[in-house]
């Protein structure tokens, strides 16, 4: 079966729809629709770029070049990550412990997957190394985001109660636990319910484009299958990297809590 | 003995203070609200950064890890907060005499927290942190929610608890009254230092 190109003019079909889900959404008053154009725009923008990228990279193999897309690729997730928090650590740990992470994670599970399952040669091929990172950080990145959220999120609202076990004696670990447990919950139950519906009530989405572009579906299951499991393998690796960090920098060497390491709430901003 | 030493301590916008509380004195402390006594007791729970030394016994407060300075040190904040369902949970070693004093039977551990009154709250609290058997307390306006009967029973019990164990205690109260009858000298905040009180 051959790949069936999509002209311009097919893709502009999909994109009128867009236009008209706005346009109800003005009629509507909804108040979405400059979001839903804005975020459309760049989401048509930023993959015709992306496929301009692989282009070139996959044409020339070079590992320097791959190494830069990756680092930048991990950056971006690093800023989302934190754009995501209600309230953030000020300074460089705002943006550090979602990065440190999601590189601690989806990195070496990446390498992980390259070296030991799919095995090839040289590990850095983009085209299995770009979509398998990608995939590993834009996954993580959710769970990451909503842990951290949730951690900071209680920890403000049961500052009281922190406190109160520290002042019984309590050590910092101890007093933050059950927050922390949350926080952990939270991040994984996304990825949980994905493999726990896959295939019955959605298609996920990279088996969908394997098959569309003419993969054996049996083929397309099984890659479906390893990028499941490697996501959610990475998700509950970085999601509890960054709830410990987290949770040991609310703290200071004396187990005093400081949340003035927190800045404002900015949600709705 | 147990002797609480603070040198050149400051916390918040409070002036360095030197005082020394001996085994089982009991000193107030009073001013206006806003004056920073409850940022001085949580500075000395080190709850909070502050600067200067403080010492129990001759032990300095960075020496010992700050959990256990801390059930050493117990500070009864104005609110207690509760994060178990019922009050058992909170306060596994229990003293029963402590809470029959404080007009409490021994099935109150079988009650659930957001049942209470601000006031039982506020004496199950000082139950719970006598629990840990402190050496020093810090008492910040421990019988403000309570009416008469109840104030009179924790101070009673905070006596008693001092009698026996050789406990010192800073006790922040509004009422001269009270700090009169429970202390025996006082501070009392002025701008922002530490004076000793003028008792008449």
């Amino acid at each position: 079966m051959d790949l069936i190109t999509l002209s311009p003019l097919d893709l502009s079909i999909a994109a009128v729809l867009v236009l008209a889900l706005a346009i109800i959404s003005w009629r509507l008053q909804l108040g979405v629709e400059k979001r839903l154009l804005l975020a459309a725009l760049r989401s048509v923008i930023q993959l015709g770029l992306l496929g301009l990228v692989l282009k070139t990279l996959f044409a020339q193999s070079n590992p320097w070049l791959i190494g830069l897309l990756c680092l930048f690729m991990l950056v971006v997730a690093g800023y989302e990550v934190m754009a995501r928090q209600q309230r953030r650590f000020t300074g460089p740990w705002g943006m550090g412990i979602g990065t440190l992470s999601m590189f601690i994670s989806s990195f070496s599970i990446t390498l992980l997957a390259l070296q030991l399952v799919v095995r090839v040669e040289p590990w850095y091929t983009p085209q299995y190394l770009i979509p398998l990172l990608g995939m590993l950080l834009g996954n993580t990145m959710s769970g990451i985001a909503i842990a951290m959220d949730n951690l900071t999120h209680n920890t403000w609202l049961q500052r009281g109660s922190i406190e109160g076990r520290l002042i019984l004696g309590e050590s910092w670990s101890s007093a933050i636990a059950d927050i922390r447990r949350d926080a952990l919950r939270a991040g994984l139950i996304p990825i949980i319910n994905a493999m726990a519906t896959a295939g019955i009530v959605s298609l996920p989405g990279m088996m969908t484009g394997q098959i569309l572009a003419g993969s054996p579906p049996l083929e397309a299951a099984k890659y479906q299958i390893m990028i499941l499991l490697l996501i959610a393998a990475g998700t509950g690796l970085g999601a509890i990297s960054a709830v410990w960090i987290s949770s040991r920098h609310l703290f200071d060497e004396r187990q005093r809590l400081r949340l003035e390491r927190l800045t404002q709430s900015n949600r709705f901003s | 003995m147990t002797t609480l030493t603070l040198i050149q301590f400051q916390s918040h916008q409070l002036e360095p203070i030197d005082m020394e509380l001996g085994s089982g004195e009991c000193i107030t402390l009073s001013g206006p609200s806003g004056s920073g006594k409850t940022l001085l007791l949580r500075a000395l729970a080190d709850l909070d950064p502050h600067q200067g030394e403080v010492r129990l016994d001759d032990q300095p407060q960075n020496r010992i890890p700050a959990p256990e300075w801390r059930r050493q040190v117990g500070l009864l904040p104005t609110e207690s907060h509760w994060w178990h369902e019922s009050i058992g949970p909170h306060i596994p070693a229990i003293d029963g005499t402590i809470l029959h004093n404080l007009g409490f039977e021994d099935k109150c551990l079988e009650w659930q927290v957001s049942r209470l009154s601000s006031g039982e709250r506020q004496r199950l609290a000082l139950a719970r942190l006598l629990s840990n058997q402190p050496k020093v307390l810090l008492l910040d306006e421990p019988t403000a929610n309570l009416d008469a009967e109840n104030a009179q029973r924790v101070e009673q019990v905070i006596q008693q608890y001092r009698q026996d164990s050789g406990c010192s205690v800073i006790w922040v109260s509004h009422t001269l009254e009270q700090r009169q009858r429970v202390g025996e000298r006082g501070y009392i905040i002025k701008g922002n230092r530490l004076e000793p009180e003028a008792w008449t």
